[in-house]
């Protein structure tokens, strides 16, 4: 049994390793070879600052941060391979200061060969080992090096203060856009969703913590010109507290999300749908959402509306025969559509959710005002399920979407049910 | 703040007078114009901190970035002006901040920023030494940086400064919440949601971010500053949000147990009051804070699997036959079922499966007895007897407290835990309740003729015999 199902995973594994993801891997590890070698016959700075820049990134990358919606970072561990990629001098207690020249590819030697020691745990725990993520981050942190190093190395560099600020401002930016766009190329083929779209949902989540690296990384390096090394143990208490509050904040909306999908069962538990019926429409609607192109705010209030949709049905002195909504009059349906908003509404915060839930019942056309996409989508899902219930039979689906399909000109939304075929055509709900 | 008893006045006062002996007497050189330039950047500084801080913080809690400011003040300016910076809370232009607390905050700030100064000065760390000018050119090739080679030194002094601020600073503040009972219930609801540790690590790693905006002085001035501010904007958004997201949670849960409790007319806010119930105990025995928030978690949501419970039997007017008390017994472990998947309850779960089992080992579902019996399934169960009790069912008026702690002194040790009794009736009376409001039916409840929480009413089953 768990012998097949991980034999099932692994191949799973294999089929989420696309092309992009294999260009990423052997991108980075080239340059992680060349750097290698590179380093090991010329290696030409004081051995310190080197070893103290690899513990500080290997010290990150073991505390990797966790965003809402499965995305993994390592702020500490970017930041500082990024202060070590642009770092110009750095004092050393005594006299004078170390003037660094170091050589691109040592900077990339070191951050990889940091990243993967702080890696070593998380593999040991047995979590996972995050490669992709690694690869990105040392993709962007080497952009900058070749960028930077060659200017700095040569003393080509302005010597103005604030050039020297602003060339720092845009080389961070840079290494953080190309993380992103790294991420969002990745993200969008494991979701099956538009590039478009996930580049700015992961805009949109990154970009304080992407501020937050990146004037790290210009402090790390301003300030190390008087700290010297000293400077990262110093530097990391702020960058300790920063992280901290993004993992207590990952951490709620994590389990707010765990708590909604197990309360919106009670009404499985009191007998009101089908088992299983609410994970199985908030599956199905994200993933119509998704290939919609729908933002993730927009799916994360969709996945809270589709899984509560039914809590109105507590307002039922008894449960429906079958839980089926889809088989009752319309006008009850639009009563326990109300009734499951205004609970929503009750909690002062879920405004957005209350009235997807609230509209859920409501035709696609010549109703008193057009659903919102939302509502739509949670209203051909939940007709779905209740025809469909938990069977992969390829008959009773292709019956369910005919149903769903005639009905098109009136109750549901076409380019949704055409959504819905394709979702559905592609894997059984229970996978998706 | 209203009414503050003399000692607290008195309390105050002193913390004052030491404040402003100490901005008069202590000695300091505020002659050169730097001196004040830098002054004046780390006071805007600690204003701008001071002014805004995360959501999260109670009003007087001494939790905010602004120990940046004056930790850095320790190192630039020496312990006058640590002190001066620290004052500057006074000013702080939070809403609604009355005149009494902003008095108290900026003398406690400028008693703590003095001290950590001294402490700094004492073991070795000499103040105003990185400042500007001091420093040749630090880009551009060549020259010594006399300031360089004192930094590894300089950071046992520091962390030392940073130490007696962190104390000073809460210490002050324990005090007040010892002497003021209402900012003392303010400030548990605060370590509740946010936790000591990490008020203290956040200090800490704050005041660390003190000793950078000193070093980085020394190449951009007062920039310095400003681009410390980044940092702190981003990690007091993070915060925010957990606190939006947090209160949102509560909220949520909250709605969502209403939910389950409106089928049935007589038990709504039920849940809500449990939980509270279940706080109360929980503080007053004095319950680490993370655990006193799961217990008022698993007090929401105890009778959840109530919804298992088919409507006919909660309806039933007569005594309940085997199998109808049995549904009722299950109860419990369905709503075990239901939360069993949120992942951070763990201990809350003991207290929803065991919230009916009795000290006498007759509860049920698993007939624990004694100190078998979670300690979070004890106190649920006195609050939830207790609600039951003072609230109207259809069979019986509300019973006054009075009667309902009598109930409940005369249960205790054979149903309920004597312990936990006896801290709820002492919760009762320092912090009072609040009885369920008249209702009116609203037409799809059920009327449920029994209630399986009253203990003075047991539900009554056929004899099998």
């Amino acid at each position: 049994m768990t012998v097949s199902r991980t034999a099932e995973q692994r191949w799973l594994a294999w089929q989420s390793v696309d092309s992009g993801r294999l260009l990423l891997l052997g991108v980075s590890t080239l340059l992680v070879v060349i750097a290698l070698v590179q380093t090991a016959v010329g290696f030409s700075d004081p051995h310190h600052i080197a070893i103290a820049f690899g513990l500080f990134i290997a010290f990150g990358e073991l505390l990797r941060l966790a965003l809402p919606g499965g995305r993994e970072t390592a702020p500490i561990a970017m930041s500082a391979a990024l202060a070590y990629a642009m770092a110009l001098k750095i004092a050393v207690p005594g006299d004078g200061h170390a003037v660094t020249a170091i050589p691109p590819l040592q900077v990339i030697a070191v951050a990889a060969i940091g990243m993967s020691i702080g890696a070593l745990p998380h593999i040991a725990a047995g979590r996972p080992a995050g490669i992709t993520a690694m690869s990105a981050r040392l993709v962007a942190v080497a952009a900058v090096a070749f960028i930077y190093r060659p200017m700095a190395n040569t003393g080509m560099f302005p010597t103005h203060l604030w050039a020297e600020f602003i060339v720092m401002a845009m080389l961070a930016a840079l290494a953080w856009l190309i993380e992103t766009v790294i991420a969002a190329v990745i993200r969008a083929d494991d979701l099956r969703a538009r590039y478009s779209v996930t580049f700015w949902d992961e805009v949109r989540v990154q970009w304080r913590l992407g501020l937050a690296v990146g004037v790290s990384a210009i402090i790390t390096v301003l300030g190390a010109k008087v700290m010297g090394i000293s400077e990262l143990v110093v530097f990391a208490g702020p960058l300790l507290v920063i992280q901290l509050a993004f993992r207590r904040y990952a951490g709620i909306r994590a389990t707010y999300l765990q708590t909604v999908r197990a309360l919106a069962q009670v009404t499985e538990v009191g007998g009101y749908v089908e088992s299983g019926h609410s994970g199985r429409v908030s599956r199905l609607a994200l993933a119509v959402g998704r290939e919609l192109g729908m933002s993730e705010p927009d799916l994360l209030n969709l996945e809270y509306a589709a899984l509560m949709h039914d809590i109105g049905q507590l307002s039922l002195p008894g449960p429906i025969p079958g839980g089926a909504t889809v088989l009752v009059s319309a006008a009850d349906q639009q009563r326990i559509a109300d009734f499951g908003a205004e609970v929503i509404r009750h909690t002062g915060v879920l405004e957005t959710v209350a009235d997807l839930v609230s509209c859920q019942s409501m035709p696609c056309r010549g109703g008193v005002r057009a659903p919102p996409l939302g509502s739509r989508i949670i209203r051909a899902a939940n007709a779905f399920d209740d025809l469909v219930g938990g069977s992969a039979d390829r008959d009773r689906i292709g019956a369910a979407l005919e149903r769903l399909r005639m009905d098109t000109d009136t109750e549901y939304d076409p380019g949704v049910v055409a959504a819905l075929a394709m979702v559905t055509g592609r894997l059984p709900v229970s996978r998706l | 703040m209203g009414k503050l008893s003399w000692t607290t006045w008195l309390y105050i006062a002193a913390v004052v007078a030491t404040a402003v002996a100490i901005l008069i007497h202590a000695p300091g050189r505020l002659d050169s114009a730097q001196w004040w330039e830098i002054y004046a950047t780390l006071a805007i500084l600690f204003g701008i901190c001071d002014s805004t801080p995360p959501p999260l913080a109670a009003r007087q809690s001494a939790w905010s970035p602004s120990s940046a400011a004056t930790l850095a003040a320790v190192v630039l300016l020496g312990p006058l002006g640590a002190a001066m910076v620290g004052a500057v809370a006074v000013l702080s232009v939070r809403n609604r901040v009355p005149v009494v607390e902003r008095l108290f905050n900026g003398a406690m700030n400028a008693v703590a920023g003095y001290a950590a100064g001294c402490t700094y000065a004492a073991v070795g760390g000499r103040p105003d030494l990185p400042m500007p000018g001091m420093a040749p050119a630090l880009h551009g090739t060549g020259g010594a940086m006399p300031v360089a080679g004192l930094f590894p030194w300089l950071l046992g002094p520091f962390a030392a400064a940073a130490t007696v601020h962190v104390l000073v600073n809460h210490g002050l503040l324990w005090g007040m919440l010892r002497l003021d009972r209402r900012s003392r219930v303010a400030a548990q609801q605060a370590m509740a949601s946010s936790g000591l540790p990490l008020l203290l690590i956040s200090d800490l790693g704050f005041a660390a971010l003190g000793l950078v905006i000193a070093a980085l002085w020394t190449i951009i001035g007062p920039y310095a500053a400003a681009i410390a501010l980044v940092p702190l904007y981003v990690a007091r958004w993070a915060m925010g949000q957990f606190a939006e997201q947090q209160r949102a949670y509560s909220a949520t849960m909250a709605a969502l147990c209403q939910a389950v409790e409106t089928k049935d007319f007589y038990t709504r806010g039920h849940s809500e009051r449990v939980s509270r119930g279940s706080g109360m105990i929980a503080r007053q025995i004095g319950m680490r804070s993370d655990r006193a928030e799961a217990v008022t978690f698993a007090g929401m949501l105890h009778d959840v699997g109530k919804l298992g419970v088919p409507t006919n039997v909660l309806q039933k007017d007569g005594p309940l036959t085997e199998e109808e008390f049995a549904a009722i017994q299950l109860h419990p472990m369905r709503g075990l079922e239901i939360v069993r998947e949120i992942g951070f309850l763990n201990e809350a779960l003991t207290g929803i499966m065991h919230h009916h089992e009795r000290m006498d080992g007759c509860g049920y579902p698993m007939g624990f007895a004694g100190q078998e019996i979670p300690e979070f399934a004890r106190i649920i169960a006195v609050a939830d007897a207790f609600d039951s009790m003072t609230s109207t069912r259809s069979y019986r008026k509300a019973r006054r407290i009075g009667e309902a702690i009598a109930e409940l002194r005369k249960a205790a040790g054979a149903q309920f835990d004597p312990k936990i009794v006896d801290a709820f009736i002492a919760a009762l009376n320092r912090e009072g309740w609040q009885l369920p409001g008249p209702a009116k039916p609203r037409g799809y409840e059920i009327m449920t003729s029994q209630d399986h929480d009253d203990p003075i009413t047991p539900l009554r089953v056929v004899d099998s015999l």
